[in-house]
């Protein structure tokens, strides 16, 4: 192949690097806990569904994000349930950490009417308004451009309200994601694009995609404010984060997060060992040793702000708790036959 | 042979034959997305000649065209009938207008090969074909393949033909299995409805996917007494309705399935054009079209089961002409 790709993102990309115990110096014990039982769903929640995908109980395909959790609790710990939110494919995590009940979750992906889509949406359409999300699709890149147009919305409404759009770095190479980010830009929207760029879409590496790995330099060509970070680090991602949201809140305007990331089983499935059929060849291993669930962890204990005992209390709680979703999802009913036809339309007059 | 190792033995057929055939699509090199259809071609023909590209559905299809004005003769493979949605502006806009809006000469040796690759519960954004959308745009070949011998047959007819052509192949055939010979020397200009099985009492036609059905509808149906001619469109853009009309004319009774929606559909576009072109009161019998729920892909399993039509669903309609 006569292709070209310089890596700018440095030691970001190296899974050897940045797998220390997190510096949470000045951070609370009640963050942490939040941060950590958060996560810890997500994970638990994550593995469950990939269970199921493996016996088959759930059909729909599923894309896990295992390893990717920090970057979702972050963000949706610097929302507010009124600030409007979007993701893809890969967005349990986004609709856990914004809140959404695992119960749903967990019955959405069975195809059932107690899920968050009433079981017509499955784990790639996820929906939750109460916390702000207001869809997960996986038509690539579809919901950055929905996005700006919540920040049309929040712009318009005149208050400190921002949208948020979560991507891959795979949906950068998207056109409607430049056209997003000039729209935004030049209509100075209050709109944080997060690119969850954990260097890969679907099978192909990003250095067999873009001639460099670091996608927040679409924001710069388009005057949009950014930060590039190590996105396993949850109290960086807040920190950073932090910065972006109160300045499109206070100076309604965009910006980009770019978290560095990866996941840790296949695009899409359970398995470990492969994405979409093609043989995974990176280190897995090394990339353990960056986990933001462990690094947070020995971070606290480090710290003395958790003990063991209570972390593993922590990761009991979310097992229970995804156990006994998937209990009370296998019990609940398919949607209703009628619905089929009954909810094409919202306004059903004419059906 | 299987239909999808079929497909894969036109692209080597082509590739073969023709150096300036060039492959391109994202996920190119994944059975995920492509199935066996594509296996190992880049190891065959080369990383220049087969390239998985980045999510740029638009940017994709554009330099297709854009190479096939330069001496190529590309294949862009969008994995999902609703990812080249991404790309309509290229195909509707450019590759359909292009010979006619330059005063002709301008060929567009071009394919656009769309999979349909829908159920498994993957819901409203993974599950559509929408073949009106595309027989509807003049200048566009659409072809829709459903045996293992028109899947490679059609697919290196539409690489050697000079005009754009949509290429949509169905997952619900891959498993289809037959012999298969090597190409015929065909033009794809010459293509169209085929008769896959000769019969006296009802004319029923499929659509890709649904001619598998109907043929199934036959077997059951002639144990019932019900004799039926089994049309396979294969091409639906132009679309020639002489070999129907001509079957309708001596069944005199019209069975159209299409694994798509009824509104403005292929089923709907057949029924209009036999009834222009038999005598007046030819049918004996209301002529019936099966479709797809008029609605998005739903996910749940017993909902997706209710979405799609059935054989059974084809032999009722069929019974209902020669009640
Ligand atoms: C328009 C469109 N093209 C292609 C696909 C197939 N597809 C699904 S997910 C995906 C990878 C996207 O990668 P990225 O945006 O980095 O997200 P990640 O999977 O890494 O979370 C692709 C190519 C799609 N769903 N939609």
């Amino acid at each position: 192949m006569t292709r070209t790709h310089t890596s700018r993102l440095g030691p970001l990309i190296d899974p050897n690097e940045f797998n220390e115990p997190l510096d949470l110096e000045g951070i609370s014990v009640e963050q942490v806990e939040h941060w950590l039982r958060a996560m810890t769903l997500i994970r638990r929640a994550e593995e469950s569904i990939g269970r199921l995908v493996e016996s088959q109980e759930a059909r729909c395909p599923c894309h896990l994000g295992i390893g990717q959790e920090a970057v979702a609790v972050g963000v949706a710990g610097l929302l507010r349930p009124t600030d409007p939110s979007f993701g893809a494919h890969r967005s349990h995590s986004h609709f856990l950490a914004l809140g959404g009940s695992v119960d749903e979750l967990m019955a959405e992906v069975l195809g059932k009417v107690t899920g968050c889509s009433r079981g017509f949406g499955g784990s790639m359409h996820l929906r939750d308004t109460r916390n702000g999300l207001m869809g997960t699709v996986p038509i690539v890149a579809a919901t950055v451009p929905i996005a700006v147009g919540a920040a049309l919305a929040m712009k318009l409404d005149g208050g400190d309200g921002v949208a948020v759009g979560f991507l891959g770095d795979g949906a950068t190479e998207e056109g409607v994601f430049h056209e997003s980010l000039n729209l935004a830009a030049s209509q100075a929207l209050p709109v944080i694009f997060v690119i969850e760029n954990n260097l890969y879409s679907s099978h192909l590496h990003i250095s067999d995609r873009q001639p460099t790995d670091r996608t927040a330099r679409f924001a710069e060509a388009n005057e949009i404010d950014t930060q590039v970070i190590d996105g396993n680090d949850i109290v960086e991602v807040t920190r950073q984060m932090g910065e972006l949201v109160t300045m499109a809140r206070e100076q309604r305007r965009p910006a980009l997060l770019e978290a560095l990331t990866y996941r840790w089983r296949g695009h899409v499935g359970h398995r470990e060992d492969e994405d979409v059929g093609v043989e995974r060849t990176d280190n897995l291993a090394a990339w353990h040793q960056r986990d933001p669930i462990g690094r947070l962890s020995e971070g606290a204990i480090e710290f003395g702000l958790l003990d063991r005992q209570r972390i593993d209390a922590i990761d009991r709680e979310a097992v229970d708790s995804v156990e006994s979703a998937l209990d009370a999802a296998r019990l609940a009913d398919f949607p209703p036959l009628d619905d089929l036809l009954g909810i094409v339309h919202h306004d059903s007059r004419n059906a | 042979m299987q239909y999808g190792e079929a497909i894969r033995r036109g692209f080597e057929f082509a590739m073969d034959e023709d150096p300036s055939v060039i492959l391109l699509g994202q996920g190119l090199w994944s059975p995920w997305y492509v199935g066996n259809s594509m296996t190992n071609l880049e190891k065959q023909f080369g990383y220049e000649r087969v390239i998985d590209t980045p999510v740029s559905e638009s940017a994709v299809t554009g330099a297709a065209i854009g190479a096939s004005q330069c001496g190529y003769r590309p294949v862009v493979t969008h994995p999902r009938v609703d990812f080249a949605l991404l790309a309509v502006d290229q195909i509707v806009n450019q590759a359909a207008k292009w010979n006619s809006m330059f005063g002709g000469g301008a060929p567009v040796p071009a394919v656009f090969r769309l999979i349909i690759n829908r159920g498994g519960e993957q819901g409203a954004q993974h599950s559509q074909s929408l073949y009106s959308w595309f027989a509807h745009v003049p200048g566009l070949r659409v072809v829709v393949p459903a045996t293992p011998q028109d899947a490679q047959d059609l697919l290196v007819a539409a690489i050697r033909c000079d005009d754009p052509v949509v290429y949509i192949d169905d997952r619900w055939l891959y498993d289809l299995e037959s012999e298969i010979a090597d190409p015929p020397p065909i033009s794809l200009a010459d293509q169209g409805p085929l008769v896959r099985r000769p019969g006296g009492d009802v004319t029923l036609v499929g659509v890709s996917w649904t001619t598998r059905l109907a043929l199934e509808a036959a077997d059951i149906l002639e144990s019932e007494g019900v004799d039926c001619e089994v049309i396979d469109l294969r091409v639906i853009n132009p679309l020639d309705l002489a070999p129907v009309v001509e079957s309708v004319s001596s069944t005199r009774r019209l069975v159209v399935a299409e694994g798509d929606w009824r509104s403005c559909g292929i089923a709907a576009e057949v029924i209009a054009g036999v009834l222009e072109s038999v005598e007046a009161g030819c049918l004996v019998a209301p002529p019936q079209r099966i479709n797809i729920v008029e609605a998005p892909a739903p996910t749940s399993a017993p909902l997706e089961a209710a979405y799609y039509p059935t054989v059974d669903d084809l032999c009722n309609a069929v019974r209902r002409t020669v009640a």
